[in-house]
């Protein structure tokens, strides 16, 4: 159970919180224009990494909003938060 | 030739104490070259290597295995094995597997304790019984033996469910098939790996790959922990890292990994005797041969590799227990643990060619890939030794999620897999 | 002849109140502050229960949760009752009725005793390689294995027992109140912090505080002495929670730790009554000090399982802390020093110790020459090569060791009497929770132990569970890991005087020799599971070699006890054999929890009613007064369909469906998502999430939307409506609300930031009362007397603003049924009076209430989708024949790129349409597939029945489905195939009623 700190709220339960997978995917601005095979790849194909990845959360349960999170998926340690938006605290 | 299991050897080794027993498989050094390498050693690697040996010819072939046989998912799940699903794909991938599992034991000369007790699947409103049905209906066109029950029946098949109309999710009905039921997860990973042992594969544990090395379009070998293998054709098995090796050969897959939890009970005479599922509140039980109770909890929503998932799972699982087994409050959890797990966006797997030559995956399994063992085992080898899908294999192709072709148990099957 | 083995005295037995309990039907007495255990132990009783595979007798092996043999079963045949029970940490009380486990007839005479005998044949793994001959007959052989497995009884009845859960958060947590953990605590909350300190025992202070040697002191008194006043001190500090009964089960990340506290077990029956019987801690800690302590380790060698042999440990708590004899005729044998410091303790009290068998050549501290000094026979370099008594130990044979220790020095055997064999292996850290939480050990290879090494989070351990056996260790290392994890300069712990005999020797043999080949003996290493030595050896042998491999193989430490005795002999053994070191085998993983854990526990309340709380509506009162039925939707209970005396649903769904249509019906629409639109981009936002255009949408005006998935299927569908120029709200399916609220969050927060749009769901703020039929217009004219509802003013698909007796409402004029109808929106509270408003002013119209299945009904006859029913994740709005919702103009929406897949573009895919039934009475079964002939097997499926219904106004059953390339197949006959016989159909538009849809304004 993670101890989460929300950039708007402060330290939660993870309870608190949705997972939205893998940040930076940005949504293609003309999507009609992209091949089936490149749409595909936003759609479905993800890194998926085994290592520090940067993802989305929700605070689904508490200020509703969405934020980035950097975290060891090997291991569950959060390296940081930041607001939607914002630079990437650390590399 | 090893020694065959039987009672009679049983006896014949009691004389001698146990003490003349052979390995049930060898541990040997890599060779430099093979035709094929499988990577991973669960039960789906090792019944690839099986089938590749047994009905393609290819014995000099390797598993590698980054840490011991059967310990990833293999070794963690609920051992539940149906074949009752939804579309033509799927029911003909899983029958396929069910009728292998039926003479598996015999036909590995290891007792996989595949135990057709039944599996039930429980409907706890109006539109689970539209698709329980809709499922049963398009299971018996398939040749797929399936019944759907009253709440009577329910309960008189498994008469310690609460069936009471005024509980939080009534059980107003409920499916079941009958040669569905478990199998004893170690020994068909073990089953596998001593009967692919015997016709010459070499199954290397302890051997993790650190790189597959591509040129251009081809498969040329793979990096691993001992040293590098040449080899034409890759298959990787390696569920829940199926992304991380992916990588390695430059490719992204459409997969992500998530804990996947499962407890068991301290051991307790007889009180469950099949197989019940219930998608709706989230609980599946069994009762393992040896008395536990077995229990599949559901996965977390975020990614990890972590083997580890939230106990907000864990106890939403014993809450749902409780709710249709009130029986169990006193019962106490034994052990529980995670496993990984990679899931498709269509929760069917991917048993599939890609666009670098020899090299193959088969993979997000989700949380349902013990079933399909023997199966996929089979069908990736066909697939492998081929360079052509089997017509059972066919539309579990990664091409589907570019041209749209989903086979989407997910969205259309309230199941729990 | 009872005997009573009481002998001494002692401050944690209440010997002026006495406990009746019942073991295995007979009476027996305690007192209060015993366990199961120590009761049997002072009635002279051992022999508690049968192992799991060998039903061999056993014994009380230990005094803790570490117990393998001794689990009983509680309160047989009663709804109290519960399997495994450690007869160890059981305290008795008035009314406990406990019963041995796995034997039948009896505890004493077995008739799966037999499997001893069988037990050749029955070597590890021997399942795996038979039971498969004839080949259809395993399920026969499982029935007989599943039988003679398991070991107590599941209760049978639902738990009376309530449960609890309580959430703490401490600046400290103490895990343990052995000495160590008592310094921790107190420190740490003398240090303005807060603390918790949990214990598993009903009383603190660990083995320490029945320390009785002369040769162990602190500042000159007794280290209990001493500790009893730390504990006095303890008391009376603020900032400080003591918990006792309370064993943590699980650590988890981010110092997040579940303990379970344990309220009435100990309780005489009628105490327990109504009270909450266990708590689940959930426990979120800054800083985490474990102090867990260490656990006895066995010895490994022939037949070492009898009742009798017990830990030495536990030999000497039975003695100093319940005052009971565990034998009158004791021998220890040890490969330490702790056995002497018993023993000494055993003979203080006069209860006879025979020998002590050391396999040790040596040892000199102030124990062994005080063991000597009693004249206790000691035989140094000795072993014990096997044991005798059935149902209880009464003999041993020891054999002196060669210099190596893995064979004898001469072939010289001697029988000793006993009727208490005391064992000890030295110690094992309790490094289960630190494990758990992610820590890595290291291997410490002088005494052969496990201690933590990297710590995964902020968290120390000390005391025994970090390897620190010897009391000045102990104290020393403590003070000085709490000063540097709290971050503190001093302690009251920093200058004390500590005296402990040092310099003890150990050795350590994994597996002892025997005189008789492996194979004829049975030297156990997990007790409750029967394997033995030579199972982990013929594991080896097949090849099996990682510690995960031959647990698995051998189901050593797979009991309730987990291995917490016999886990390190298994590693030893496989490193012995294999010839590597036990440190570069690495251990098992633990697993949480640390010892089992009630399933209630876990639950808590969270149970019946408090399961999953229902959402309902503010006319459902009014739904049970009028007798409805309800369905489950979601989380929501919806009036399903309200019978009339004598009604079956069908009638009741028939009269309904009628009186909407050619009358006035109502119905309960509340549960409908309701998401509040506003901001400068709302029409934007709206272009984008659903397929249809809104920018044009007059203030006032209402429109159907379909949301997609970005892969292009179906999601979700609702009316929503502009209030305003930039207000619009929206409404979602029941069960899709949150879903969708979340997505479009999610869109508007992470895709689209710079659209000026706010979105609130006011689900609950509204109720929402939906009159249709024809004579709807006449109703709210009743109750709405002053709004004008001409067709001009108030057209289809517009709203209006109103109030009903001065309650501010909003009327769309939207239908779902095809009727002409309005839907009243009020806050939740009115929702009831407007209800019956509604209800008194459709009397004269026989206006009725309608529930789920009507309103189903009556969408399907006008070909209406129901999200969920008639599509299923797989379905585009092209497969719905719903082209004309999907903007062609549109540059984007969500989901539109997806429909453009090969895939998503076939001609064939299944589409919705309508079928009939070549007998107009025949209602089709939802679900039901579709095939064209049924000759083939497997049979091609073409779609399915998606809903069906008999229309009362149709006078005939229709059905919605989804059939392969349906759109083109208009007129064409399929059939259903059910099991027991085929139903022909034709398939036809799948709007059945009033196509024109005259009835909207009439």
């Amino acid at each position: 159970m993670f101890l989460i700190t929300c950039p708007f709220c402060g330290e939660r339960e993870q309870s608190e919180f949705k997972a939205g997978g893998e940040a930076h995917i940005e949504r293609p601005k003309q999507p009609t224009e992209l091949s089936d095979d490149e749409w595909a790849e936003y759609l479905f194909m993800r890194k998926n990494i085994k290592g520090v990845q940067f993802e989305r959360w929700n605070h689904a349960h508490g200020c509703r909003k969405w934020f980035n999170m950097i975290r060891d998926t090997s291991n569950d340690t959060i390296k940081a938060v930041y607001k939607m938006g914002e630079k990437p605290p650390v590399k | 030739m090893k020694n065959r299991y039987s009672i009679f050897s049983l006896i014949k080794n009691a004389f001698s104490y146990h003490e003349n027993w052979q390995k049930a498989w060898k541990d040997p050094t890599p060779k430099k070259e093979y035709d094929a390498v499988i990577i991973g050693g669960g039960g789906h690697g090792l019944a690839t290597a099986y089938y590749l040996a047994k009905k393609h010819n290819m014995t000099n072939i390797a598993v590698v295995e980054k840490g011991w046989i059967g310990g990833g998912n293999t070794g963690r799940n609920t051992t539940i094995i149906r074949s009752n699903y939804l579309w033509d794909a799927s029911a003909g991938l899983y029958d396929h597997a069910l009728k292998l599992w039926e003479g598996l034991s015999q036909e590995i000369n290891y007792n996989v304790m595949f135990s057709q007790r039944g599996v039930m699947n429980l409907a706890h409103n109006l539109q689970d019984i539209r698709d329980l049905k809709r499922r049963t209906h398009a299971n018996r066109l398939n040749g797929i033996d399936a019944v759907y029950l009253s709440t009577e029946e329910v309960k008189k098949f498994c008469p310690i469910i609460n069936t009471s109309p005024n509980i939080r999710y009534p059980v107003l009905g409920g499916t079941l098939q009958r040669r569905a039921g478990t199998a004893r997860h170690d020994a068909v990973a073990w089953g596998y790996a001593r009967g692919a042992d015997e016709m010459g594969v070499d199954i290397i544990q302890n051997c993790e790959v650190k790189g597959i090395k591509r040129n251009g379009d081809e498969v040329e070998g793979i990096e691993t922990t001992k040293g590098f293998i040449k080899t034409k054709k890759v298959g990787v098995v390696a569920a829940g890292h199926s992304s991380v090796l992916a990588n390695m050969a430059g490719l992204r897959l459409p997969l992500e990994s998530k804990p996947l939890q499962a407890l068991v009970s301290e051991p307790v005479k007889p009180i469950i005797d099949t197989v019940v599922m219930s998608n709706a509140v989230h609980a599946y039980v069994s009762q393992s041969d040896k008395g536990e109770l077995v229990i599949g909890a559901g996965t977390d929503d975020y990614i990890s590799y972590s083997q580890k998932g939230s106990h907000d799972i864990v106890e939403g699982t014993l809450n749902a227990i409780l709710e249709l087994y009130p029986i169990f409050s006193r019962m106490r959890m034994l052990r529980q643990w995670g496993g990984i797990v990679d899931i498709c966006p269509d929760a069917s797997p991917i048993i599939s060619k890609t666009n670098v030559k020899g090299l193959y995956f088969n993979c997000g399994w989700g949380t349902g890939g013990f079933k399909a063992t023997p199966g996929s085992g089979d069908l990736f080898a066909h697939t492998i030794a081929n360079d052509e899908p089997h017509k059972l294999n066919a539309a579990f192709n990664l091409n589907r999620f570019i041209s749209g072709d989903l086979v989407d148990e997910h969205g259309a099957a309230a199941v729990a897999h | 002849m009872l005997k009573n083995l009481r002998v001494t005295t002692s401050k944690y037995i209440d010997k002026t109140s006495r406990v009746s309990f019942k073991f295995n039907g007979k009476a027996y007495f305690g007192y209060k502050g015993d366990t199961l255990a120590s009761a049997l132990l002072a009635n002279d009783v051992h022999l508690v229960g049968r192992s799991f595979k060998y039903h061999r007798p056993r014994g009380i092996m230990t005094s803790g949760s570490e117990e393998p043999n001794a689990i009983v079963q509680v309160n047989n045949n009663t709804a109290l009752t519960e399997p495994n029970v450690r007869a160890t940490e059981l305290e008795i009380y008035h009314g406990l009725e406990a019963t041995s486990q796995n034997c039948w007839p009896s505890v004493n005479f077995d008739i799966g005793g037999i499997n001893n005998f069988l037990s050749p044949l029955l070597p590890a793994g021997f399942y795996y390689k038979t039971f498969m001959w004839p080949a259809n007959f395993w399920e026969k052989y499982e029935y007989v294995i599943r039988h003679s497995a398991g070991l107590g009884k599941s209760p049978t009845e639902p738990d009376p027992d309530i449960y609890d859960h309580k959430y703490i958060h401490c600046d400290v947590l103490v895990i343990g109140a052995g000495i160590s953990g008592i310094m921790a605590a107190k420190t740490a909350a003398k240090n303005n912090l807060k603390t918790l300190l949990l214990d598993e025992k009903n009383e603190i202070g660990g083995s320490t505080i029945f320390q009785n040697s002369k040769h162990v002191k602190i500042n000159d008194q007794n280290s209990s002495t001493w500790l009893e006043n730390e504990i006095k001190e303890l008391r009376n500090i603020e900032n400080l929670e003591i918990k006792t009964r309370t064993s943590v089960a699980a650590y988890h990340g981010y110092n997040y730790l579940l303990a379970r506290e344990n309220l009435t077990d100990h309780l005489p029956k009628n105490e327990k009554n109504k009270k909450i019987r266990q708590r689940l801690l959930k426990i979120r800690a800054k800083k985490v000090i474990v102090a867990t302590g260490s656990l006895e380790r066995p010895l490994v060698f022939n037949n070492n399982d009898r009742p009798g042999i017990m830990l030495s440990s536990a030999v000497k708590k039975y003695a100093d802390y319940y005052g009971v004899a565990t034998g009158q005729k004791n021998i220890f044998f040890t490969n330490n020093d702790t056995a002497y410091e018993s023993a000494i303790s055993l003979n203080k009290k006069g209860i006879k110790v025979e020998a002590i068998i050391d396999i040790r050549e040596q040892s000199n501290t102030a124990f062994t020459k005080e063991a000597e000094d009693l004249g206790i026979k000691v035989y140094r370099s000795y072993t014990v090569v096997n044991t005798e008594g059935y149902k209880k130990i009464n003999k041993i044979t020891i054999m002196e060791l060669s210099s190596n220790g893995q064979s004898f020095a001469n072939q010289e055997k001697i029988e000793l009497d006993c009727d208490c064999l005391a064992i000890t292996g030295g110690w094992t850290p309790a490094v289960h929770l630190f494990t758990q939480s992610g820590g890595k050990l290291k291997f410490r290879e002088k005494d052969q132990v496990f201690i933590p090494d990297l710590y995964p989070s902020d968290q120390i351990s000390i005391g025994s569970s970090n390897g620190d056996f010897e009391l000045d260790d102990i104290i020393k290392n403590s003070t000085k890991s709490l000063k540097e994890f709290l971050n503190i300069k001093e302690t009251e712990f920093d200058n004390l005087e500590i005296n402990c005999p040092k310099d003890k020797e150990i050795r350590n043999i994994w597996l002892l020799p025997s005189d008789k080949v492996l194979g004829k003996t049975k030297p156990f290493v997990d007790y409750q599971n029967d394997a033995t030595a030579k199972d982990i050896k013929l594991a080896l042998r097949e090849g099996f070699k990682s510690i995960e491999h031959v647990k698995r193989y051998t189901t050593t430490g797979m009991g309730t006890d987990q291995g917490k005795l016999g886990n390190m002999h298994a590693l030893g053994i496989i490193a012995d054999t294999a010839g590597i070191k036990v440190g570069e085998l690495g251990t098992t993983t633990f697993r949480p929890p640390y010892t089992p854990l009630t399933f209630g526990t876990m639950v808590g309340r969270n149970v019946g009613e408090y399961f999953d709380a229902f959402r309902r509506t503010p006319m459902n009162d009014w739904h049970i007064e009028n007798k409805a039925e309800f369905e489950n939707v979601g989380q929501w209970k919806r009036a399903w369909y309200y019978p009339k005396k004598d009604e079956t649903m069908h009638d009741a769904v028939q009269r309904e469906s009628k009186a909407a249509r050619y009358s006035a019906g109502i119905l309960d629409a509340s549960t409908l998502g309701k998401i509040d639109i506003q901001g400068t981009d709302s029409s934007e936002f709206l272009n984008r999430v659903y397929t249809n255009a809104w920018s044009k949408l007059a203030i006032g005006k209402c429109r159907y939307g379909l949301m997609l998935n970005e892969d292009g299927m179906v999601y979700d569908d609702g009316v929503t409506t502009r209030l305003d120029e930039n207000h619009y709200i929206m409404t979602t399916t029941t069960g899709g609300a949150a879903n969708v609220l979340s997505k479009l969050e999610d869109y508007l927060q992470t895709e689209w930031p710079e659209l000026d749009v706010y979105l609130s769901s006011v689900t609950d703020h509204y109720a929402t009362a939906s009159v249709c039929g024809p004579n709807s217009k006449k109703i709210l004219n009743k109750i709405i007397p002053d709004l004008d509802l001409s067709d001009e003013s108030f057209p289809h698909m517009s709203f209006k603003n109103a109030k009903i007796d001065n309650i501010k409402c909003r009327v769309m004029r939207i239908s779902f049924t095809g009727e002409h109808s309005y839907e009243i929106n009020v806050q939740a509270n009115f929702g009831k009076s407007i209800w019956e408003k509604c209800m008194d002013a459709g009397q004269e119209f026989k206006i009725t209430p309608y529930g789920t299945e009507t309103m189903h009904l009556l969408r399907a006859e006008k070909g209406f989708i129901i999200v969920g029913q008639d599509t299923d994740g797989t379905m585009t709005p092209i497969d719905l024949q719903m082209d004309w919702i999907v903007s062609k103009k549109k540059y984007d929406f969500i989901g539109k790129r997806s429909l453009y897949r090969s895939d998503t573009m076939k001609e064939d895919r299944k589409q919705l349409v309508g079928l009939i039934t070549d007998n107009p009475s025949e209602v089709l079964e939802e679900g039901a597939q579709i095939v064209a002939n049924t000759n083939a097997t497997p049979v091609a499926m073409l779609g399915h029945v998606t809903s069906s219904y008999y229309s009362p106004n149709l006078n005939k059953s229709i059905a919605l489905a989804v059939v392969r390339g349906g759109k083109n197949m208009m007129g064409q006959k399929l059939i259903i195939a059910m099991e027991n016989k085929n139903i022909n159909v034709t398939i036809v538009d799948p709007v059945f009623f009033d196509k024109e849809n005259v009835r909207l304004n009439a």
